[in-house]
C-alpha cells in the first residue's frame, strides 16, 4: 500500500513546476528514439517469429477436411491483433525499455545526477520521467501496429512456404469477418501498457538507494512489476471492451 | 551570506544533526569539517534543500529558505551552484552540454551568449579543447573542474562543494582547492565546502566549523585551528602526521 501511495505521489509530482514546452518536445523526441527506434530490431524479430509459430501450430491443430484452411489465418489474425501484438510485444519491451529506464534513473540517483537537477531548481521527476512516459505512450502503439503487421506477414510467409495454406486462402481468412474495433482495442492496450512500463520502471529507478547492486535489483523489479501490471491491465481491458 | 539556526535532523530515530547554528560569510571559503559520519554532508544537503531538516531554519541573505514557498525556493536554488562528491556530470551529455545545461534549462539567453559563458567558465577552470568530450573520457580531476564550471556558469551567488578532493591525488587536490578559493573571491560567492582533508582546511579555510557526532564543537579559521581548545578537534587534526610535524 505504501508503494502504491508513493507511486501516486510520484506521478503527481510530474505535473508540478514543469519546464518549458520546448524542453519537453526535445526530450520526448530523444526518448522516442531510445524507446521506439532502438527497439525496432527486437520487435521485428519477435513478432515475425511469433506470427510464424502461431500459424504452424494453428495449422497443426486444424488438420481436418471439414475445416477450410482459411480459418488458420482468421485464428492467427484474432490472436495477433488482440493479444500477441499488444501484450507480448509490451512484455518484451518491458524487458528492454523498462530495465533501461530503471537502470538509467537508478544510476542517475546514486551518482547524484538527480540531486544536481534538484539543486538547480529543476523538477527532476517532471524533467526526466514525463518525456519518457510521453515517448512510451507515442511509440508503443506504433511498435504494436508494426508487430501486428509483421506477425501476420510472418504467418503468411510460413503458411505459403510450407504449403499448409495457400496465399489466397490466407488473405481470404484475414479479411473474413474482420472487426476494425479490435485494432482500436490493440491501440488502447498499447497506450496503457506503454504508460505502465515507463511509469513503473521510472518509479523503481527513481527511488533507488544504495549502489550498483540496488540499481540491478531495481531494474529486475521494474521488469517483473511491469509484466505483472501489463497482464492485470490486459485482463481488465478485455473485460471492459469485449 | 547564509545563516543556519538550530538545524536538527534524525534518521530512523538516530540524531544525525543536533541543534547546529552558524553563519557562512560572503566572499569567503566556509569549511565544514569533521570525521566520516559526523553529519557534514547531511548538513550541506539540509542547507541546499535536498534534505528537509526536522527543526531549524536556513536563511539566504534574509530569505527564509526553509519556510519559503515553491516559487521562492526555486528562485533561491537558481542562485546556487554545487560541486558534488562524484562530480555528478550527466553521462549522456558532452562536457560543453553539461556546462551549458543550467543556461539551457534556466535562462532564455541567446545561443551565442550561452556559448560565450560556457567557454568563459571552462577557461576559468583551466579546461580548453575538451568541449566535445564525454564525461567518461576525462579524468577525475577534470570532472571536478567541469563540475565547478557548471556550478558557476549561471552567475551563482552561493557555491557548495561536497568533498571536492575525494578521489584526487594531492597535487590535483591543491589545484581544485585553489580554484574554489579564487572563484569565491572573484565572484564574491558565499562558498561552503565540506571536507575532511587537512590540506584544504589549512589552505583555504577562511572560516571553519567542526562537527563531531552531529554537534558543532568548534568554530574558527585556519589561522587558529592548529591551537584548538577542543580535544575532539585536536584528535581530528593531529591524526595527520604531517600536521603534527608542522605544529611541532
Amino acid at each position: 500500500m505504501k508503494s502504491i501511495g508513493l507511486y501516486v505521489i510520484f506521478m503527481g509530482s510530474l505535473f508540478t513546476k514543469m519546464e518549458t514546452f520546448k524542453t519537453y518536445v526535445r526530450r520526448t523526441v530523444d526518448e522516442s528514439m531510445l524507446i521506439g527506434i532502438n527497439s525496432l530490431t527486437l520487435v521485428t524479430i519477435v513478432s515475425t517469429f511469433i506470427g510464424m509459430v502461431t500459424t504452424v501450430q494453428t495449422a497443426a491443430n486444424l488438420i481436418s477436411p471439414f475445416v477450410p484452411t482459411s480459418v488458420i489465418s482468421t485464428v492467427v489474425r484474432e490472436m495477433t491483433i488482440l493479444e500477441l501484438a499488444p501484450t507480448i510485444t509490451s512484455v518484451v519491451l518491458a524487458g528492454k525499455v523498462g530495465s533501461n529506464i530503471a537502470s538509467e534513473l537508478g544510476t542517475m540517483r546514486i551518482t547524484e545526477q538527480i540531486d544536481a537537477l534538484e539543486v538547480m531548481g529543476i523538477n527532476s521527476t517532471s524533467y526526466l520521467v514525463f518525456p519518457k512516459i510521453l515517448a512510451a505512450i507515442i511509440m508503443f502503439p506504433l511498435l504494436v501496429i508494426l508487430s501486428g503487421f509483421l506477425g501476420l506477414y510472418g504467418g503468411y510467409l510460413v503458411g505459403t512456404l510450407t504449403g499448409v495454406v495457400s496465399g489466397e486462402d490466407f488473405i481470404y481468412g484475414l479479411r473474413l469477418d474482420f472487426k476494425q474495433y479490435y485494432i482500436f482495442m490493440a491501440i488502447v492496450k498499447a497506450i496503457v501498457f506503454g504508460f505502465i512500463v515507463a511509469s513503473v520502471s521510472a518509479y523503481k529507478g527513481y527511488y533507488v538507494e544504495g549502489g550498483s547492486l540496488e540499481v540491478g535489483q531495481a531494474s529486475t523489479t521494474a521488469v517483473t512489476n511491469s509484466c505483472i501490471s501489463i497482464l492485470l491491465a490486459d485482463f481488465m481491458i478485455a473485460q471492459l471492451f469485449l | 551570506m547564509i545563516e543556519i539556526s538550530h538545524i536538527t535532523k534524525a534518521f530512523n530515530g538516530r540524531t544525525v544533526l543536533n541543534d547546529i547554528s552558524g553563519i557562512f560569510e560572503q566572499g569567503k571559503a566556509n569549511l565544514i569539517i569533521g570525521s566520516s559520519g559526523t553529519g557534514k554532508s547531511v548538513l550541506l544537503k539540509s542547507i541546499v534543500g535536498l534534505i528537509e531538516p526536522d527543526e531549524g531554519e536556513v536563511i539566504y541573505n534574509g530569505r527564509n529558505f526553509t519556510r519559503a514557498d515553491k516559487d521562492l525556493k526555486t528562485e533561491i536554488r537558481r542562485e546556487i551552484g554545487m560541486l558534488f562528491q562524484g562530480s555528478a556530470l550527466f553521462d549522456s551529455l558532452t562536457v560543453e552540454a553539461n556546462v551549458k545545461f543550467p543556461l539551457d534549462t534556466l535562462t532564455k539567453l541567446p545561443e551565442d551568449e550561452k556559448m560565450d559563458r560556457v567557454n568563459f567558465s571552462l577557461k576559468r577552470v583551466g579546461l580548453e579543447n575538451v568541449n566535445k568530450r564525454m564525461p567518461s573520457e576525462i579524468s577525475g580531476g577534470m570532472k571536478k573542474r567541469v563540475g565547478i564550471a557548471r556550478a558557476i556558469v549561471n552567475d551563482v551567488k552561493y557555491l557548495f562543494c561536497d568533498e571536492p578532493n575525494s578521489g584526487l591525488d594531492p597535487q590535483t587536490s591543491i589545484v581544485i582547492d585553489d580554484l574554489i578559493k579564487e572563484i569565491t573571491e572573484e565572484f564574491d560567492t558565499t562558498t561552503i565546502v565540506v571536507t575532511h582533508d587537512m590540506n584544504s582546511v589549512i589552505g583555504i579555510g577562511d572560516k571553519i566549523m567542526f562537527l563531531y557526532k552531529g554537534q558543532k564543537l568548534w568554530e574558527g579559521s585556519n589561522a587558529n585551528i592548529l591551537n584548538p581548545d577542543v580535544k575532539e578537534l585536536q584528535d581530528f587534526i593531529f591524526a595527520n602526521k604531517l600536521v603534527k610535524q608542522i605544529k611541532s
